[in-house]
């Protein structure tokens, strides 16, 4: 086996492969929550339609997503080919086991935890990406007073294969830009009706939050990056940042549009 | 005092074992553990029972050949101490005490409480060593060795080897030993010869010995008799890391 290969198939290096793909999703999501601060924005959906077009059709970024998409199926295939060597590691359980008394709850249950984001994965990227792709969306079509642009008036337009995902066009006459897009806003907004819906993102960015607090800062001791100079800056911010801004800010989506959208 | 023990019982690696459910009457609470279990033992035999068996050597917490899981502790409830050194006053009068063995895939059970620690010296075998000229003794202080780098070596060189941190392991992990032993060495000069092909070996003889990953639980060290520091199993990571970018091997 060539060394690399040899690396890459130890139980260290298994665990490395964890922490690179891990930090990489982590970095993913800072991304996709300032994106996603669009939907906050009272424009009827016009600049996150804008961004969804940016993000889809933007050539760097389309190779990041898929980079991202790699990223997660590692990262998952990798955890389940651990979890079983570490399973196969006691065949015989104790019959009493104090963990609580020397290890946190999150640290033990990675993989629960993790499930959980995998399974909000799939069933996220099926309501959006999927849809955003694949589904006969219609359009919304955004007429925006040149003189003011908070000034906005907004119509559907019916889908039609021909038409470009987005489309903008500016009249001097009328005084407008005229900006037409693949209404991916309208989705969201269908979406987080439900209320068990929303209860299910909202259980998934605890889920989120609580894998990451212990992901984080887990991921730096596995890269062997980590002395006294770093570990409270690692450990403050995979708590403040990872654990709890990021996934209140998500959970607070859903739960915006159901209550005011 | 008076206790009920469930001890596991297993006459060879290969038998299923049970637990057995045994008085200890008139416990001392000045007693250690493992006299307490030797008064059982005696009451055992008297009974025509066979003794409970179960690793010890110098019961002064420095040989690592204690173990023993009491009530779902590696060395019981108490912290920094080997079972050799925990007493019986960290019990109470009627208290019922769960014994099992280390449990791990790397460390059959040869019998009742006493399992096969060979897969660590099989590790440290793999590359837990230094090179050394022989003939006469060089000056003491020759080299240089910065006095943090002494330390920390001196900490994870304080390792006993007992296996607790992988009986506290969800995953049966011995990092933190493998940690420990690379981080002694790595740290001082004379190590240095050896360096990258000692991490190398050892971690693959850890893997080849069955035991599992490492989750950063961090129940290793909190468990650890001698309190060796999570840090080691950090170091482990930077120096396989750098071993294998960079042995020339």
């Amino acid at each position: 086996m060539s060394n690399f290969a040899k690396t890459f198939s130890s139980s260290l290096g298994k665990k490395l492969v964890m922490a690179l793909t891990g930090i990489f999703l982590c970095t993913f999501l800072i991304v996709h929550l300032i994106g996603n601060l669009q939907l906050f924005k009272d424009d009827a959906g016009q600049a996150f339609n804008a961004y969804a077009y940016f993000m889809t059709h933007f050539t760097p970024i389309k190779v990041v997503s898929y980079l991202l998409y790699a990223s997660i199926i590692i990262h998952a295939l990798y955890a389940l080919m651990i979890t079983s060597a570490n399973k196969k590691a006691r065949p015989v359980a104790y019959a009493m086991q104090a963990s609580n008394q020397n290890s946190a709850w999150t640290s033990r249950n990675m993989g629960i935890l993790g499930t959980i984001l995998f399974i909000f994965i799939v069933v996220h990227m099926g309501d959006f990406w999927w849809k955003y792709h694949n589904a006969e969306l219609p359009y919304a079509r955004y007429e925006i007073s040149l003189d003011n642009p908070n000034d906005i008036q907004v119509s559907e337009v019916p889908y039609d294969a021909n038409r470009l995902v987005h489309s903008e066009i500016v009249d001097p006459q009328a005084g407008k830009k005229i900006i037409i897009s693949k209404d991916l806003y309208k989705v969201v907004q269908n979406a987080f009706q439900t209320w068990w819906y929303v209860l299910l993102y909202v259980i998934a960015m605890f889920a989120l939050a609580f894998h990451l607090v212990h992901g984080f800062k887990s991921a730096f001791q596995t890269i062997g990056w980590n002395n006294n100079r770093y570990i409270p800056l690692v450990r403050f911010i995979g708590v403040w940042v990872f654990g709890l801004l990021i996934p209140i800010a998500f959970a607070a989506m859903p739960v915006y549009f159901f209550l005011f959208k | 005092m008076n206790l009920t023990l469930k001890v596991w019982r297993q006459p060879d690696t290969n038998s299923e074992g049970n637990f057995e459910t045994y008085k200890a009457n008139d416990v001392s609470e000045d007693m250690s553990f493992l006299e307490m279990l030797d008064t059982v033992n005696e009451n055992l035999i008297e009974d025509g029972v066979e003794p409970v068996a179960f690793d010890h050597d110098c019961r002064e917490g420095i040989c690592g050949m204690c173990s023993l899981f009491i009530n779902g502790r590696p060395h019981g409830p108490l912290h920094g101490v080997t079972t050799c050194q925990l007493h019986m006053r960290s019990f109470k009068d009627g208290d019922e005490i769960v014994i099992e063995p280390w449990r791990a895939n790397a460390f059959p059970v040869i019998k009742d409480l006493v399992v096969d620690r060979t897969s660590f010296e099989r590790i440290q075998q793999a590359g837990a060593y230094i090179s050394v000229n022989t003939g006469a003794a060089g000056d003491a202080n020759q080299i240089p060795v910065p006095k943090n780098d002494a330390d920390e070596s001196f900490a994870a060189a304080t390792c006993i080897g007992c296996g607790a941190c992988v009986a506290a392991c969800k995953n049966s992990s011995a990092m933190l030993f493998v940690g420990a032993k690379v981080s002694q060495f790595a740290l001082l000069p004379q190590g240095q010869p050896e360096r990258e092909k000692r991490v190398l070996a050892m971690v693959n003889q850890m893997d080849e010995e069955g035991f599992g990953a490492c989750t950063n639980t961090g129940a290793c060290s909190a468990e650890c008799p001698k309190e060796i520091p999570l840090s080691v199993i950090t170091r482990l990571n930077r120096e396989y890391l750098r071993a294998s970018l960079t042995s020339k091997d």
